[in-house]
């Protein structure tokens, strides 16, 4: 027609654009990205979790220690609550309104429109009341969980406690946890959280827009049960545990107790201990700053964290190195004056022996004689100097698991204190040799051990020259599955045959008249067992035994340290002697069960409040003579040991 | 030949490739229009009082409407128009006394169970008379006279409806510029206007002195390069002003005359604001819906977004986000392609007219539906602001259907026609 009609052209021209620039959006928000299929998929598919129970944990004999106890959370979905009568919910759920307040703003912060948490753990009583009114209150709904019950209220430290997981943890658990989840933060609870805490259940739920459920997603095909945590069967006596605890209550200390042949631990008591049931519900976080106001420092776990010297009770050691190593033999005596002098170091003993050998030197626990046996294996003509001599000493005495964890199944655990020459010879320079560290012999100075470490030497001497690593439970689930490490012997590298004369010492130590803890013999038990009395800077001496019983098949070697109880004989010793008859017989014949109840009532307390032991009972009669506590300025020069004098046994 | 020709007038030649693009379009508008109103808990009968059940009603009196108006005289649309322009602004002023305000806008007659929207009348109205002007007269649409004559025209409805107001009706009524331009209409004018249009957005995004400082940089080279013709010279200086002057302008439009509303979701658009869950809730939505189709779509009745009414308003004006969810690119890509074939087959029939009134009818005819597409997918997709208008043909309603079904079937009895004359 005219050139208007190439105008034509034009226009389906820009219609064609158009519609090129409308499918090539439509290409890239369908098929070039995925973001828009995740967020209709987060738009109408909603993950609900259901809570497993966690594993159940027993003691040997299969009482629970742990176990669980149904909750009750409420939840909120903000967006959907209307006007309701607030002051009601307030007053069945048992709070005010300014909390009400804080709960609904900290809920509505989270999510408008997916379910949080508003007020947790409610018992049973309240549920019961809130389910028949819930209509009341739209929004609101409830979900159950379950939390832990202890019914013993015992073994705090060693079960630990579970809480509610922090951001952190999620963080690291690489999107494992939820918010909301509960994660074992110390003891068992924490080193087997994973066996423990079960799988998750979760049901896949279609949400229309006005946050309706419309039924699962796929039929269901990917949802998945909640799986119950594992059950642990831990090694310790429940009755036992109790005992002991009763008998540290208002003290400050610590018992383990090993069954040799299988390292498994029967008694796990930190002193001062708490009830777990408190790290449990609503006021965990109350009760937790509460406990943590002890000055003892409640959640310390003294088992595998109290650093204290061996004392005495590395004197074994002294002699089985001695034996091994071929510097003594069980008849090889040497002189005591009452003290051992080596250059500017003079260590005391408590008494004058004069000639003096292996078994007698244990059983009174005399310092000379440890001091020359430490003396004889530094000046060996193997080695080419004292540096070496010792290094090779530090080395076996490493083996009995002293200065390094001994791996026990709980977190937390510490090394203890030992070190090697290039130590000293930094503190020294090249100028020291057994004389600077004679200290070690009597297994004082720069040396420290748990308490675990102290049991478990008495399980390495029990079992005559190896151990089992200690550990606290001894079966996992069903299956009862026990790792692989707790099954391995570890030898010590001490021929069987040099620990015998050692066991004499030890025997006669509580045994023998002239023996250290005499009055702590049990009646037809050959308990075997060694005396301390640890030096404390800080205070009066800690009350330390270490043994085990009976002398053939040992099924028991326990350590006991009571802190600033004085000495060994006054308080470890007995506690150590009711623990092993308790195990070995079931129970305690009348006479002793008095002086258990006698001993459960001391208060042993460092600082104010003042202890209040009256000195009635036999034992605390013959407590020590007043210069037995050294000034600290003393402790500093001398490292002096003092061992109680021998006293008649208990009428 | 001709007597052939009216023989058979209904059967031989209307355009029946039109009409069946037609029919596809109303028959994918109602599967999807049951797939958004399909409850998977509701039994699934057929039911006529559901919007569905009246769409099908909709579509087969649309059809009905559509073939009587193929058995009127071609005559009647030419001689009629000013009337018919004339009623139809008549309801819209009557839309403003007795209509029924429904979403802010009063746009409804109603007309015992039904509801009459006189804007989507006036579209065929305007076009008819728009149409018989340009026939009638032959107007030299390069002079002023006859633009203003022929802006008036359109201007009218457009302030009207802007009363109501319902600003998504009122825009498509840009779109006869199209056709005006087919006519003769200076090509700069349409890109002076649009121009603005696009400085108006420019003017959102951009500081002030960014967009002077550039105005005056271009102008600046523009002159340098035509230094020798001082007439143009001026022109070019004079543009430059009036386009800085335009944004001061723009900007107090903006933030005084358009409604909140309007700006939060201009603002929505542009990304000068992110709020998935407010303002741009139905956009997010949207698009999320038609993004999870993927390639291929969920199926039928499959879309969770659709059956979940994650989307606001599914059933009309946000339909595509149905298609594009259940039936994914692929089903997308048919649409377009069939309305862009529709659009281009009605082009192709307009330029084959006799009649410079059938013929600007027709370019009216293809350029309102596709503003009505163009905005409408845009805005499911999220590249243009919400402006409630439906999609032709497939929307629900019967005031849309049926005003899509008149417009488009008198297009088709003129080009039957397109022998005689008229």
């Amino acid at each position: 027609m005219d050139n208007l009609f190439n105008r034509k052209y034009t226009i389906q021209g820009l219609f064609i654009v158009i519609g090129l620039i409308l499918l090539g959006t439509l290409f890239y928000i369908q098929v070039a990205t995925d973001k828009y299929f995740i967020s209709a998929e987060s738009n109408v598919l909603r993950k609900i979790y259901t809570f497993p129970a966690r594993g159940v944990i027993f003691d040997r004999n299969e009482k629970a220690l742990a176990q669980n106890e149904a909750v009750y959370d409420l939840m909120v979905i903000p967006n959907q609550v209307k006007r309701f009568d607030t002051a009601a919910l307030c007053r069945i759920i048992n709070i005010d309104m300014e909390r009400f307040n804080r709960n609904f703003n900290k809920a509505s912060a989270q999510s408008r429109y997916q379910p949080s948490i508003f007020e947790r753990q409610l018992s049973i009583q309240v549920y019961a009341t809130l389910s028949e009114q819930l209509s009341r209150f739209p929004g609101f709904f409830v979900q159950s969980r379950t939390i832990r019950h202890y019914p013993d209220s015992v073994a705090a430290h060693f079960l630990g406690y579970i809480k509610e997981v922090t951001k952190l943890d999620i963080q690291n658990s690489e999107g494992y946890y939820r918010s909301g989840d509960y994660i074992g933060k110390s003891g068992v609870e924490k080193s087997y959280e994973t066996l423990l805490r079960g799988e998750r259940g979760v049901v896949n739920m279609l949400y229309d827009a006005r946050n309706v459920p419309k039924g699962s997603y796929a039929e269901g095909r990917f949802d998945t049960a909640a799986v119950s945590g594992d059950r642990l069967i831990s090694s310790l006596d429940l009755n036992l545990q109790k005992l002991g605890e009763e008998l540290m209550h208002n003290k400050v200390g610590s018992i383990v107790a090993i069954e040799p042949a299988s390292g498994e631990i029967l008694t796990f008591v930190s002193s001062p201990s708490y009830d777990p049931n408190l790290m449990v519900g609503r006021n965990q976080g109350n009760n937790y700053m509460e406990l943590l106001k002890n000055p003892n420092r409640v959640f310390n776990i003294r088992p595998i964290q109290g650093y204290y010297s061996p004392g005495s009770s590395f004197k074994p050691l002294d002699a089985l190195l001695g034996l091994q190593e071929g510097v003594i033999d069980p008849n090889t005596t040497f002189n005591c004056p009452g003290y051992f002098k080596v250059g500017g170091h003079t260590v005391k003993c408590e008494h004058v022996d004069g000639n003096i050998a292996l078994r007698k030197g244990l059983a009174r626990s005399c310092n000379t004689y440890a001091c020359y046996v430490f003396q004889k294996l530094l000046t060996q003509r193997k080695f080419p100097n004292q540096r070496v001599a010792y290094d090779a000493w530090q080395k076996m005495v490493k083996k009995f698991g002293l200065g390094e964890k001994l791996g026990i199944d709980l977190p937390s655990e510490r090394n203890g204190r030992l070190y090697d020459a290039a130590y000293y010879s930094g503190k020294y320079s090249k100028y020291w040799n057994y004389g600077t560290v004679i200290s070690l012999a009597i297994g004082q100075g720069e040396m420290d051990a748990t308490p675990l470490q102290m049991a478990n030497i008495m399980a390495i001497i029990a079992n005559r020259g190896y151990y089992i690593k200690p550990h606290l439970v001894k079966a996992i689930g069903k299956n009862r599955v026990i790792k692989k490490e707790y099954v391995k012997r570890n030898y010590v590298d001490v021929e069987a045959r040099h620990f015998e004369s050692v066991i004499d010492g030890m025997q006669d130590a509580v045994n023998a008249p002239w023996g250290t803890a005499i009055q702590s013999r049990i009646d037809g038990i050959l308990m075997c067992g060694k005396t301390g009395t640890v030096q404390n800077p800080r205070g009066k001496n800690h009350s330390v035994f270490i043994g085990f019983a009976p002398r053939d098949n040992p099924k028991i070697a326990i350590a006991v340290i009571v802190e600033n109880a004085g000495y060994g004989s006054t308080y470890a010793a007995p506690m150590a002697s009711y623990i092993a008859e308790q195990y070995l017989r079931g129970q305690l014949p009348k006479n002793k069960l008095a002086e258990v109840e006698w001993m459960k009532k001391q208060v042993i307390l460092p600082a104010p409040p003042k202890p209040k032991v009256k000195p009635k009972a036999k034992d605390t009669d013959s407590v020590a003579p007043a210069t037995a506590a050294p000034a600290p300025a003393q402790v500093t020069t001398n490292n002096t040991t003092t061992t109680s004098t021998p006293i008649p046994p208990p009428q | 030949m001709i007597n052939q020709q009216n023989s058979n007038r209904f059967f031989f030649n209307v355009d029946w490739i039109t009409i069946l693009i037609y029919v596809a379009l109303c028959g994918i508008g109602f599967v999807n229009i049951y797939a958004s109103i399909y409850n998977p808990e509701e039994s699934t009968v057929f039911n006529f009082t559901t919007n569905y059940g009246k769409q099908l009603i909709f579509i087969i009196t649309g059809l009905v409407l559509g073939l009587s108006i193929l058995l009127l005289d071609a005559k009647f649309f030419s001689i009629f128009s000013p009337i018919i322009y004339g009623v139809t602004m008549l309801l819209l002023i009557v839309v403003l006394v007795v209509g029924r305000n429904v979403g802010g806008n009063q746009a409804w007659i109603p007309i015992g169970s039904f509801r009459l929207q006189p804007s989507e009348l006036a579209k065929f109205g305007t076009a008819l008379l728009l149409a018989r002007y340009i026939s009638s007269f032959n107007p030299k649409l390069n002079t002023l006279k006859p633009v203003l004559i022929a802006a008036l025209i359109i201007v009218i409805p457009m302030c009207l409806i802007m009363l109501q107001p319902d600003a998504g009706s009122m825009l498509v009524f840009l779109s006869f510029m199209f056709p005006l331009y087919r006519e003769g209409l200076p090509g700069y004018l349409l890109v002076v206007f649009w121009g603005m249009v696009l400085l108006f957005i420019l003017n959102l995004f951009l500081a002030p002195w960014v967009l002077i400082s550039s105005i005056l940089a271009i102008g600046g080279l523009f002159i340098y390069f035509n230094k020798k013709k001082q007439q143009r010279m001026i022109m070019i200086g004079v543009i430059t002003f009036a386009a800085i002057g335009y944004l001061f302008i723009a900007k107090v439009i903006f933030e005084n005359v358009l409604q909140p509303h309007q700006r939060t979701r201009i603002e929505l658009i542009l990304g000068l604001k992110t709020d998935p869950k407010g303002a741009g809730y139905n956009v997010n939505q949207s698009k999320i819906a038609i993004g999870s189709g993927q390639l291929t779509g969920r199926g039928f009745l499959e879309g969770t977004q659709t059956k979940y009414g994650y989307v606001p308003e599914q059933s009309t004006d946000f339909i595509f986000s149905t298609i594009g969810e259940e039936w994914g690119f692929v089903g997308c890509f048919v649409v377009i392609a069939l309305y862009l074939f529709l659009l281009l087959r009605v082009i192709n029939l307009a330029e084959r007219q006799r009649s410079s009134f059938s013929r600007v009818y027709g370019y009216c005819v293809a350029c309102i539906i596709f503003f009505h597409v163009f905005i409408n997918i845009g805005m499911t997709i999220g590249i243009i602001p919400v402006i409630g208008i439906p999609l032709p043909f497939i929307s629900y309603g019967g005031s849309s259907l049926w005003s899509f079904t008149v417009l488009l079937f008198i297009f088709l009895k003129l080009d039957s026609n397109r022998m005689g004359f008229i």
